[in-house]
């Protein structure tokens, strides 16, 4: 409805009843979990119980990111920093080698290769974990940070290479043609051509890929147990036992653990936007 | 230089899809080695009542999954692609639950819903603090609700693109013909937005069938089973149950049934384009 008006050149034209009162209606629906998020991560412990969920404290107090700090929150970070930044390079250097292969050779091989990457977009990761966890196993991977990071890599490669070859269709060949004439071999190629080139794409699909393993929780909850290779959505989780009848500490960590993600989002939203829709938003 | 890539997936992606059909074929408690059973899992797992009980339930999550979010979203993605300043400011604050990690959103909804404690005893409506995740009435419908929380930003975030990237001329057209905002979007927004919805709805019913983080703290699979849709129950079957060969079955049938629901909807937007694009380049 408002589609028609909302670009023309009289911006007080759309009108969209129906669209106008789920977008405010939708608004307290987002909002609402997320102030109550909020004020009780502030509350002291025995407030909890005591005053009125939806009030603002009448103590505010940081009391609750103190006792998530003190429970070793900044070692299950740092695990995540970690798998999360190892993983999203090794897909990006891999994809884009494997986007540019696609793209570039016209030979059956490149096309079957398309074929494959389209199946494994579809792949649930819930159809695979038993046949990981058997493997990561006899590897003598269990409950190492590389075993979260090697099945997050290879789940995360068909999405990233879809994007990326649907982005390096559009460059010329004759840039490609230009600088083979000059004698540039493939590495030259990929290195001072593509890369460049493709750095937008690459931005954007980083970023999908690193909220993907950032919030992970399956490959985490069954290829790892010990306190020393937990990452952020699972110590969430065991968080929950361990401070029982402590719902303000634990919907602290949830903040704590949202705030990377805040930061990032609010440094670069449009990257965010375009990466989270890229590959699905055509 | 395709090789590291297709070494990593088909190790760790490709592999494992051919190792659960072998897996399913044999008895397996996670920690000794498997041992050849032929159908016999296949067997058990048809008859089990709790597995047929998750089949259900899956189906009736999918469905109402699909008729809460695809309406919100369409009528939200149509709101956002609107150029107005507050309708920007308001999608900002829409994208939050996108940031959130499935655990974290399940704990806070966990708490938010709490019988005794929760939002609902903040505004003295006893209808409202009824205890959401502990009723197997009420549970399904608490998990359908956060699940769109979550998600429904995300698929609004596609019709808005969708949107956005309808001609203008369409449009102008219909109304020097003196079309209606209603009829302009039947007639163009509507049909117009036919690929984004076959993208949206493949992506929500493979979603749907396939949900776990959230479902898995959110509730666990109970209570008494209300919410044990195939993934909780293929997770409990096998890690929890330790019998990895069962679970072998019912991962099978979550691939089998997350792969034709893509490759059918695919097929019936003649999505082909993808192809037509490979032929292109």
């Amino acid at each position: 409805m408002t589609s028609a008006t909302k670009r023309s050149r009289n911006p007080l034209g759309g009108r969209n009843v129906p669209g106008g009162l789920a977008g405010w209606l939708w608004l307290a629906v987002i909002v609402l979990p997320v102030y109550y998020i909020v004020v009780t991560s502030l509350r002291p412990r025995e407030d909890y119980f005591t005053e009125n969920p939806l009030s603002l404290p009448s103590a505010p107090t940081l009391d609750a990111y103190g006792r998530v700090l003190e429970n070793d929150f900044a070692r299950y970070f740092l695990n995540s920093v970690l798998v999360t930044a190892g993983s999203v390079v090794v897909t990006l250097a891999v994809s884009l080698m494997a986007a540019y292969v696609v793209v570039r050779s016209r030979t059956r091989f490149a096309g079957n290769l398309l074929r494959l990457v389209l199946l494994g977009i579809a792949i649930p990761i819930q159809a695979a974990i038993i046949p990981v966890y058997y493997l990561i196993v006899e590897l003598g991977l269990y409950d190492t940070l590389l075993a979260i990071a090697l099945p997050s890599i290879a789940f995360a490669i068909p999405i990233t290479v879809l994007i990326l070859v649907n982005f390096l269709r559009d460059v010329p060949g004759e840039l490609f043609e230009s600088m083979r004439l000059d004698g540039a071999g493939e590495w030259r190629m990929l290195g001072s051509l593509v890369l460049p080139l493709c750095r937008p794409a690459l931005v954007a699909v980083a970023v999908y890929d690193a909220l993907q393993v950032w919030n992970g929780f399956l490959f985490p909850l069954i290829l790892t147990q010990s306190e020393e290779t937990r990452v952020l959505p699972l110590s969430l989780w065991t968080f929950e036992g361990e401070f029982t009848a402590d719902v303000p500490a634990v919907l602290a960590a949830v903040v704590l653990s949202v705030i990377p993600v805040l930061a990032a989002y609010a440094v670069a939203r449009r990257h965010l936007v375009s990466g989270l829709t890229a590959g699905f938003g055509k | 230089m395709a090789a590291p890539a297709l070494i990593l997936f088909g190790l760790f992606a490709g592999l494992p899809l051919l190792g659960v059909v072998a897996l399913s074929f044999t008895s397996w408690d996670g920690l000794g080695t498997p041992s050849w059973t032929g159908l016999d899992n296949w067997r058990a797992a048809v008859t089990d009542p709790v597995t047929r009980d998750a089949v259900w339930l899956t189906v009736k999550l999918t469905l109402f999954c699909f008729l809460f979010q695809a309406p919100v979203s369409l009528l939200l993605g149509v709101f956002m692609a609107g150029r107005q300043r507050y309708r920007a400011l308001l999608s900002v604050l829409y994208f939050l639950p996108l940031l959130f990690s499935s655990a974290g959103v399940a704990l806070s909804f966990q708490a938010l819903v709490d019988p005794n404690f929760g939002a609902g005893t903040a505004l003295g409506v006893p209808a409202l603090a009824q205890d959401w995740l502990g009723d197997p009435d009420l549970a399904l419908y608490c998990v359908v609700f956060v699940i769109g929380w979550s998600f429904i930003p995300f698929h609004s975030l596609l019709y808005q693109a969708g949107v956005r990237q309808i001609p203008q001329s369409l449009y102008e057209a219909a109304r020097i013909d003196g079309a209606g905002t209603w009829v302009q979007f039947r007639r163009i927004t509507l049909p117009q937005l036919k690929y984004t919805m076959v993208t949206s709805s493949t992506l929500l019913i493979v979603g749907s069938l396939t949900y776990f983080d959230l479902i898995f703290v959110l509730t666990g699979g109970g209570p008494a089973d209300a919410t044990r849709v195939l993934p909780l129950d293929m997770y409990l079957t096998g890690f929890r149950s330790h019998d990895m060969g069962k679970a072998s079955v019912i991962a099978i049938v979550l691939a089998a049934v997350g792969l034709t629901a893509a490759l059918g909807l695919n097929r019936l937007s003649g999505a082909s384009r993808m192809e037509s694009q490979t032929e292109g380049a």
